[in-house]
């Protein structure tokens, strides 16, 4: 036949991917180097289609890479610096052994260092796509920045995290971007819309971290390095686009600040002015001092039909919006000493509120506690020796309530020493279908501006309601299901047995004549069976892999149909036991 | 001892010494020592205090040295010091043992009671006994010394030499300020002023007197090699200069001034990390009551395993914020993801997102595909056992049953009446009534025996033609004989009453009899896997029988005949072979794709075949088509037992052992483009499942849209 004979794994997918350890060599890398190298470029492995082709017939575990991406690595200048580094710590090393000491300090005060600007510019080409990615970021730095300045990592890279989260809740504030706050039991969750971009992160509760043993930092520190690099450049385009000052200054209309650092030296610098700015009391200054900036108003298109119908939408979600934004405006708070106060502050103040502290808590607070124009106290404790009559004691949970319902909600629920009403996620979207807690139709209900019935019969009466309503959904969802088909089936073939039996012994016996009784036919019930029949007989002729994917997706539903019963069920047997014990209390 | 002298040379002055030496006047020599040492050091602690922390051997040159260079006021000591270095010169290698203070008695440090019976008590340095004195003193002696000596309480008793010192009066003050642990020189102070040499003070003058050295004034010549080792390395670029500290770190700028919109073919087959879920209500701090773990749900997450948990936490409620703890895996989540970033392959999935409804293939309403069994009108009750087998008669107005508790029956159709019940001695296996409507005869497989019956159940025209067609070979030759395994034999006496007419002895147990469609030749199954007599064909009115094959194929299941043509259809475990009878020779071969066959029927067009498996499937042949199945129909739950056609009407039945009677419409169009269209219709539930069996027979009825089907529980249904 002629030509050469083709070899096996030359080409195709074989050529295209690369394990992970001849990836190494090719790089000439040491793991940890090279695991840097692809956290901070963001590559990532690939998992080929078929496996053992591009493993050279063999089927043992191993990971892949695309070839283009590690090609792509080789031209990385950070590889080089990796080098430098490693020479570093060589000669370093060989110092310490000959102790000569004059020589580790020369070797030490050169250690290479290296910049990943350049890698942020490449991965994100784009603001938006820094944008985008931000989340991991924020939840990085807030977590670096709560630990310990002893060990696990540098005390720099903490400072550098407290500072760049600092700078981030100032932009927040400053724009009034934030639109969510969840307290869950794993930290504080806040989403804000930046740009058009809903970011969320996560914040821990104050608390001193016990660094579990099974982690590697040296993992996180990479990533970190990373996340403060991209932090810091979005937190500069961000307070630019606001004409902020960046690194932020506190507005000095108030309070003349002696200006003895010139406009090179970063503010963040001394440690006070940090403390200052993260107490998040006052407001930034900017490059362009202005009054309040005019919104820009939605222009008004001549429009028809569907588009005029989503356009007041829109319009309508905007002022909603706006309303939202300036939700504690006029209010005056006073955070009492147990509670969280930087995340509380930053909340009141990312809607507009006015909030100070004790003096002895933080720098930064503007009024006392005997302050007369404060109207809300946030407090959490069970009681308190001295109240004032004119402002409301209430505890944390309703601003972050108030928040996620974008209303001022009732402050009857929230005072001292109540039981609150649970706290839900605002981040839960319900579909049709899905169970919806009462407290979240008592806020939707609220929010459209419908007052709930005081009195707490009425409240009962209306649970009771619901129950039944649920009681009724169950049954209908029951009839819809298969297994009540088969029971009418089964029932009827009953019926027919009877008949038959009644003959069989009719003809044992004496033939008897009974007078026959009328079936009453529902007509619209034997429609629906033989629309299901018909329906059932129809899925029997799928074919196999329809079928598959049909069961699977049916399979589903049902299961989400289950749970949203089981929770509704566990909710009225909850009820249920409350109401006894009241009733028990009555008596 | 030098050492030692050194440093009480630099506390005491030198009054102190004489007077020391002049109180140990026993000690003389040692201390004249002491004191020539003392001096130099003296001398030396004074002036070369500086040079004090080098080594001992430079310390005395120096001291020499210095010794010439020294004021007027010195030159008497220098003198006595001349005299006292030649004594110290004689002195030094008189005795080695430094630690020998006590060199008058050479005896060493022994116990003095080796003496005890000796008139000396040891030796002086000559090398001459030490006598003790003449007369010892006893206790009265001694008493009377302490009455009467004024001296005796400063008298001391010397051992060595045996004779008593009395101390003079400095001597007893030295050891009382010994005692009081205060020095032993009167006039040394111990809270002499220190002079700061080392300070940080620079002074005028130098501390030494002494000319700078020569070294001071040339260069060094290491060093000069030490700097151009450095000035080399420099060069080489082996030694940087110190870097500038540029503080890269936190210093931003305006990365995305100049936006270009290149993008790169990176970016686009970039996949971005997908985000964090976001928190349910499961997560919150205070969740509403339901989303709460009850004991069992708790007790099953913690036995989970914890990648099978639906929620990585228990939910947890706290009354205040106040009582919120820190989350313990949080540092392990943040943990996690990173890894995910960086660790997990990424791949775009796509999502079905379709509505099930439009995966539902739209077939023709069973409505508009009528007539077919709809309700189950009929029961036929009577057998005790399970019915196996059940077969129409040709006109339709029989039914034929054949049941495990040795009985075969016969029913009238309309009625459900049984008018003849006919013991047959064993479970019947298989029952088949003769195609041909001119004659009235029943096929009956019971063990190893075929009985031919006549029910007598028709005309008397058609009874007697069954009759004839029976006793027609009677008087022919006897054929029987040709093929030795099977016997022809006549039924006789009681059995003759009764209908049974015929019986064919097979050599082993009959599974199935089958009628050809004109009613003459009669096929027999013998499933055994070891030998090639699996099939009997027999011919009826010659009474012969004869083995199609000659060898063996795979364990037949069951047969069939072409209902027009001269095919013959046998199906083994999972292939069906269709013989040409006339050429005899193999025209096909259709592969099931099943496990096992069970059963199988042929359109009574003769070009579909379908055939029930164990396996839950009913596959559709279409002769003209493939070998393979045209469609596989997986309706049942179960084993298949039974499949039918009906002769007219385009319907065909399976029955299995879910207790279910399928009925399907399979059209079949003449044109051979098209594809028959199968369409189930109906499902049939009447018999109860007994023995885990449910339907084991169905058949058509031969004209109305009818189906019978024969069940464990030892009835037969009628569907119309």
């Amino acid at each position: 036949m002629g030509g050469l004979q083709k070899k096996k794994f030359e080409r195709g997918s074989a050529t295209n991917y690369i394990t992970r350890n001849r990836a190494r060599k090719k790089l000439q890398l040491s793991l940890p180097d090279f695991r840097r190298l692809c956290i901070l470029k963001g590559i990532y492995p690939h998992e080929p289609k078929h496996k053992k082709k591009v493993n050279k017939g063999s089927t043992a575990p191993r990971t892949f890479y695309l070839l283009k991406d590690i090609r792509f690595l080789l031209h990385e200048p950070i590889v080089g610096k990796f080098r430098e580094y490693k020479i570093f710590v060589r000669k370093l090393k060989k110092a310490y052994g000959k102790t000569e000491w004059s020589a580790v300090e020369r070797v030490r005060e050169n250690k290479p260092t290296y910049k990943l600007d350049h890698i942020i510019k490449e991965r994100y080409p784009t603001f938006i796509d820094a944008l985008r990615d931000i989340d991991d970021a924020l939840c990085m730095c807030f977590l670096f920045s709560t630990f310990a300045r002893t060990g696990k990592c540098h005390v720099q890279t903490i400072q550098l995290c407290r500072r760049l989260t600092v700078e981030w809740m100032n932009y927040v504030i400053a724009s009034r971007s934030l639109r969510k706050v969840f307290l869950s039991i794993k930290g504080i969750y806040y989403q804000a819309e930046v740009m058009g971009q809903l970011i969320t992160w996560v914040v821990p509760y104050q608390f001193s971290h016990d660094h579990p043993v099974d982690v590697d930092y040296r993992v996180m520190a990479t990533f970190t390095e990373l996340y403060t690099t991209l932090l810091g450049f979005v937190s500069f385009r961000l307070y630019s686009s606001l004409n902020l000052v960046y690194p932020p200054k506190l507005d000095s209309n108030g309070e003349s600040e002696p200006k003895e650092e010139s406009e090179d030296d970063y503010a963040m610098n001394s440690e006070s002015y940090l403390e200052k700015l993260s107490a998040l009391s006052a407001s930034l200054a900017r490059v362009v001092s202005s009054a309040d900036e005019e919104e820009a108003q939605l222009d008004q298109f001549p429009s028809e039909g569907e588009d005029m119908e989503k356009m007041e939408a829109r319009e309508k979600e905007l002022k909603q919006q706006e309303a939202q934004k300036k939700l504690f405006e006029g209010l005056k708070f006073y955070l009492n000493r147990e509670v969280p106060r930087e995340s509380l502050a930053f909340v009141i103040r990312c809607f507009g509120g006015q909030v100070s502290w004790d003096k002895s808590v933080c720098i930064g607070s503007t009024y006392d506690v005997t302050d007369e124009t404060i109207t809300h106290q946030i407090i959490d404790r069970p009681s308190v020796g001295k109240q004032y009559i004119n402002r409301y004691y209430i505890q944390p949970q309703w601003l972050y309530d108030c928040v996620n319902a974008k209303i001022l909600l009732p402050v009857e629920d929230y005072f001292l020493g109540v039981t609150l009403p649970p706290h839900l996620s605002p981040f839960v979207e319900e579909k049709e279908g899905d169970y919806v807690p009462p407290e979240k139709l008592k806020m939707m209900a609220l929010q459209r501006g419908e007052k709930p019935g005081n009195e707490q019969e009425e409240d009962e009466e209306e649970e009771e309601e619901e129950g039944e309503q649920e009681e009724e959904e169950e049954q209908e969802e029951d009839d819809n299901g298969d297994e009540e088909d088969d029971e009418e089936e089964v029932a009827e073939e009953k019926n027919l047995k009877k008949m038959e039996e009644q003959r069989s012994q009719g003809k044992s016996l004496h033939v008897k004549v009974t007078p026959g009784k009328l079936k009453v036919e529902n007509k619209a019930r034997l429609e629906q069976e033989e629309k299901a029949e018909e329906k059932r007989l129809a899925i029997m002729m799928m074919k196999k892999k329809e079928k598959y994917l049909y069961d699977k997706i049916m399979f589903g539903k049902k299961r989400k149909v289950r749970e949203a019963n089981k929770l509704a069920a566990k909710r009225k047997t909850h009820d249920d036991a409350e109401k006894a014990k009241k009733k028990k209390a009555r008596k | 001892m030098k050492k030692a002298g050194g440093k009480t040379a630099l506390k005491r002055s030198k009054e102190g010494d004489e007077e020391q030496n002049q109180i140990f006047n026993f000690n003389r020599k040692p201390a004249d020592e002491d004191k020539d040492d003392d001096l130099s050091d003296s001398e030396d602690s004074v002036y070369s205090g500086l040079e004090d922390s080098g080594s001992d051997s430079e310390e005395e040159e120096g001291s020499d040295e210095e010794e010439g260079s020294d004021d007027d006021d010195d030159k008497m000591k220098e003198k006595k010091e001349g005299e006292v270095s030649e004594e110290k010169k004689k002195d030094e290698y008189e005795h080695d043992s430094s630690d020998e203070e006590d060199i008058r008695n050479t005896v060493g440090n022994i116990p003095m009671e080796w003496y005890k019976d000796f008139p000396h008590i040891g030796y002086n340095l000559d090398g001459k006994k030490i006598y003790k004195p003449i007369r010892n003193k006893d206790e009265l002696d001694d008493f009377l010394d302490k009455m009467e000596n004024p001296e005796y309480w400063r008298t001391v008793h010397d051992k060595q030499t045996g004779s008593d010192i009395v101390l003079s009066d400095d001597q007893v003050e030295l050891v009382n300020r010994l005692q009081r642990g205060q020095f032993g020189d009167v006039n040394f102070n111990e809270y002499e002023p220190m002079v700061e040499f080392f300070s940080s003070d620079v002074m005028i003058h130098p501390v030494t007197n002494r000319p700078a050295d020569k070294r001071s004034f040339i260069p060094s010549l290491t060093e000069k090699e030490k700097v151009s080792k450095l000035v080399h390395a420099i060069k080489m670029g082996w030694i940087k200069p110190r870097r500038v500290e540029d503080d890269g770190r936190g210093r931003y700028y305006n990365l995305w001034a100049s936006e270009d919109s290149s993008i790169l073919a990176r970016h686009k087959m970039h996949l971005p990390a997908p985000k964090i879920p976001l928190p349910g209500h499961h997560e919150s701090y205070n969740p509403p009551p339901e989303y709460l773990f009850t004991d069992e749900e708790r007790a099953l997450w913690e036995q989970q395993d914890p990648a099978d948990r639906k929620l990585p936490f228990v939910p947890r409620k706290y009354s205040s914020l106040r009582q919120v703890p820190a989350f313990s895996q949080f540092i392990h989540e943040r943990f996690e993801r990173c890894l995910d970033l960086y660790l997990c392959p990424r791949q775009r999935k796509m999502r079905v997102n379709v509505n099930p409804e439009d995966l539902i293939p739209q077939l023709p309403k069973p409505k508009d595909l009528q007539p077919f069994p709809t309700t189950r009108s009929l029961v036929y009750r009577g057998h005790s056992g399970l019915v196996r087998s059940i077969s129409v008669s040709p006109s339709g107005q029989w039914l034929a049953s054949g049941s495990d508790d040795g009985s075969v029956r016969f029913w009238e159709v309309c009625s459900s009446r049984c008018m003849k019940t006919v013991q047959v001695g064993g479970a019947v296996k298989s029952v088949a009534w003769n195609p041909n409507p001119s004659v009235c005869l029943l096929a009956v497989a019971l063990d190893s025996v075929v009985l031919i019956l006549s029910p007598s159940l028709a005309d008397k025209q058609v009874i007697l033609s069954s009759e004839r067609l029976l006793s027609a070979q009677q008087e022919g030759e006897e054929p029987a004989e040709g093929n030795g395994s099977v016997v022809w034999s006549e039924a006789e006496g009681e059995e003759l009453n009764q209908g049974l007419r015929l019986k064919i002895q097979h050599p082993k147990a009959v599974h199935q009899v089958v009628w050809h469609a004109k009613g003459d030749y009669l096929a027999s199954v013998m499933p055994d896997n070891t030998s090639h007599l699996q099939v009997y064909i027999h011919q009826l009115s010659r009474r012969r029988s004869q083995n199609p094959f000659s060898r063996n194929k795979g364990l037949v299941q069951c047969v069939s005949f072409h209902p027009i043509r001269p095919y013959f259809f046998v199906a083994t475990q999972r292939s069906i072979r269709i013989y040409n009878l006339v050429k005899q020779e193999m025209t096909k071969k259709l592969q099931t794709n099943s496990k096992w066959i069970s059963s199988m029927a042929v359109h009574p067009g003769g070009d579909h075949v379908i055939c029930g498996s164990y396996d839950c499937k009913l596959s559709w042949f279409d002769l003209d088509l493939s070998t393979k199945p045209y469609k596989m129909l997986r309706h049942h739950k179960k084993a298949v037992r039974g499949v039918a056609y009906h002769r007219l009407y385009p319907l065909f039945a399976s029955a299995s052992d879910d207790g279910s009677v399928i009925v399907c419409h399979g059209t079949v169009y003449n044109d051979l483009l098209q594809n028959p269209l199968i369409v189930p219709v109906k499902v049939l539930r009447g018999h109860v499942m007994t023995h885990d069996l449910g339907v084991l027979d169905v058949t058509f009825h031969p004209t109305q849209p009818w189906v019978f089907s024969s069940g464990a529980d030892a009835t037969i249904c009628l569907f119309t």
